[in-house]
């Protein structure tokens, strides 16, 4: 079976600072992989090295058996075109970290927007599915509603719904809840629970504990631009071998 | 209406009871004004020199209104040009490729560097450069050849000389504009697949309008009067009118005051114009009115341009 997401030997530098030096990682179609670490460890890089929004210096980077941004032949990398890269992208959801929602859009209409733009799809056909994604998401009556009058976890469910409109074989999460209010957090996580039971890829990079114990197949601990430890969350997060595994954890849990 | 200058919004949300707080200097400043006012309303009323009748006379006049057209036409036109000159240097400029932005700072360093009434004199005086423009392969055959100066009237050399020249100023405010939307929105944008075009024309040219539309604004004024530049290569428009008026009949503050009459109307509708684009724009971002102020819109248009923001 082709991995969904496969990265060998990835390294990224930005300027001097090197902050990815040679990762590894392997995700299966269909498993939950929850990233963790301190901050500065390169976990986001990681997951934006994935849909190609940092270009990587060394290695290889492949989803779903694609190589990203690039084309090779024979020794070579050839850079892909821009439209070539945003067919690549468009089966690769992303979810920020503070939202980024279209200001001048309603939720419906953030939904609506790629599959009319991207894909060429009809308004209507739009945006019934897009009814029927704040549905799932459970903003049904803030479909008219600008993004700066929801709040932060209205606003992320429907950037989660955004991300879905374009039907993606791999989600990728870049901190969903770190910039929502502790009473917030609860609602975007179960959405993103909702997710992995109807069996979406997902790549998590997140300080939640608890949803990489409960809903995670795999967990990767990284420090210092390096994958230190990975295994299933109950291994890592109960039995951690390595030291500074332990260091971090008992600073978080 | 004790304090006009105070909104209704801040009183609202008192409590009944509170005293408000005392401004004696308002009071004093309010009586200076009205007695200035006064003073101004009389002497334009009663000073003959004024010549209001010479002004009614002149309104609605045919030379005025011909120079009116020709103000309208090339501030919209130059305008038209400008924009869309602007947004051109400006994606250009901000283009990763060396190259397109080179010469798009070149251009607004030339444009915006020299004047503009010389810019106006060498397109009229093209001619004397270039008696000839032809089209054809560079360095090879030409197909055909026009004569510069039937190519390039008069009119065309005041669009040539007042759109190039806006394009310059322009492309500044609309890069001001594309660089003031954050850069997540176009990491979003890039993340659904869309290309660069896509996320200009549909994220980040919509957010960037915002930033865009006041200095426009500014701009498309102030070219209603620049456009009087053109009498230098002997075009017209309104205040040439007026001014070739007055060299006969001496009636000079009685036409000016015509002149200015109209400038005031267009500058009037323009600016209630810029309202509603800005509240076009100005979907999904939290910003009241600037501040209370005596002219405010009729209540029926503000309705209406508030109910096309929901």
């Amino acid at each position: 079976m082709t991995p969904m997401v496969e990265a060998r030997e990835v390294c990224k530098s930005f300027g001097p600072t090197r902050v990815l030096r040679g990762v590894d990682l392997v995700v299966q179609p269909a498993e939950v992989n929850c990233v963790i670490g301190p901050s500065g460890s390169g976990k986001s890089t990681l997951l934006r090295c994935i849909n190609h929004l940092e270009t990587i210096d060394t290695g290889r980077l492949w989803v779903d058996g694609e190589l990203m941004g690039y084309r090779e032949s024979g020794e070579k990398l050839y850079k892909l075109h821009d439209a070539e890269l945003g067919r690549q992208r468009r089966d690769i959801g992303m979810v920020f970290q503070r939202f980024n929602l279209f200001p001048h859009r309603t939720a419906l209409e953030n939904v609506m927007e790629a599959p009319v733009v991207v894909r060429g799809e009809k308004k209507t056909t739009a945006r019934e599915q897009a009814a029927e994604l704040l549905e799932r998401v459970g903003l049904s009556d803030r479909a008219h509603i600008y993004p700066n009058q929801l709040s932060g976890g209205q606003q992320q469910r429907v950037a989660i719904a955004r991300a879905l409109a374009m039907k993606p074989r791999l989600m990728l999460f870049d901190e969903p809840t770190s910039a929502l209010d502790p009473e917030l957090v609860g609602e975007v996580l179960d959405v993103m629970r909702g997710l992995a039971q109807d069996g979406m890829t997902m790549v998590v990079v997140t300080h939640e504990m608890g949803f990489a114990r409960e809903v995670g197949d795999s967990l990767v601990f990284m420090d210092d631009g390096r994958i230190v430890e990975s295994g299933t969350p109950f291994e890592v997060l109960t039995n951690p071998r390595e030291a500074r595994t332990q260091i971090f954890l008992s600073k978080v849990l | 209406m004790t304090e006009p200058t105070i909104g209704q919004r801040t009183s609202r949300t008192e409590p009944r009871d509170a005293v408000p707080v005392r401004h004696p200097g308002r009071w004093v400043a309010i009586a200076v004004l009205a007695v200035l006012a006064a003073m101004l309303v009389n002497t334009v009323l009663t000073n003959e020199n004024f010549r209001w009748d010479v002004v009614g006379e002149y309104l609605l006049s045919e030379p005025v209104l011909n120079g009116l057209k020709n103000t309208l036409l090339l501030t919209v036109l130059s305008m038209v040009i400008g924009i869309a000159g602007g947004i051109g240097l400006a994606v250009m400029r901000l283009s990763p490729n060396p190259v397109l932005s080179s010469v798009a700072a070149l251009y607004i360093w030339v444009f915006r560097g020299t004047p503009l009434i010389a810019q106006l004199l060498f397109w009229n005086f093209l001619s004397a450069l270039y008696p000839f423009v032809s089209l054809g392969v560079p360095f090879g055959p030409e197909f055909v050849v026009f004569d510069t100066n039937q190519l390039i009237n008069q009119f065309a050399a005041c669009l040539l000389g007042l759109g190039l020249n806006e394009a310059a100023y322009m492309s500044e405010i609309v890069r001001g504009g594309i660089q003031s939307v954050d850069h997540g929105q176009t990491e979003a944008a890039g993340a659904l697949g869309m290309t660069r075009t896509q996320t200009l024309r549909r994220v980040v040219l919509p957010q960037a309008m915002r930033v865009i539309i006041p200095p426009t604004g500014n701009e498309t004024i102030s070219m209603l009067k620049t456009t009087s530049l053109v009498v230098v290569i002997g075009y017209f428009e309104l205040l040439t009118s007026v001014q070739r008026i007055y060299s006969t009949n001496f009636q000079t503050i009685p036409l000016l005051i015509v002149a200015a009459a109209w400038y005031l109307a267009l500058t009037s509708i323009l600016s209630v114009g810029q309202v509603f684009v800005e509240r076009r724009f100005g979907r999904g971002v939290a910003s009241g009115p600037p501040g209370p102020s005596l002219f405010q819109m009729p209540s029926f248009l503000a309705q209406r341009s508030s109910e096309g923001t929901r």
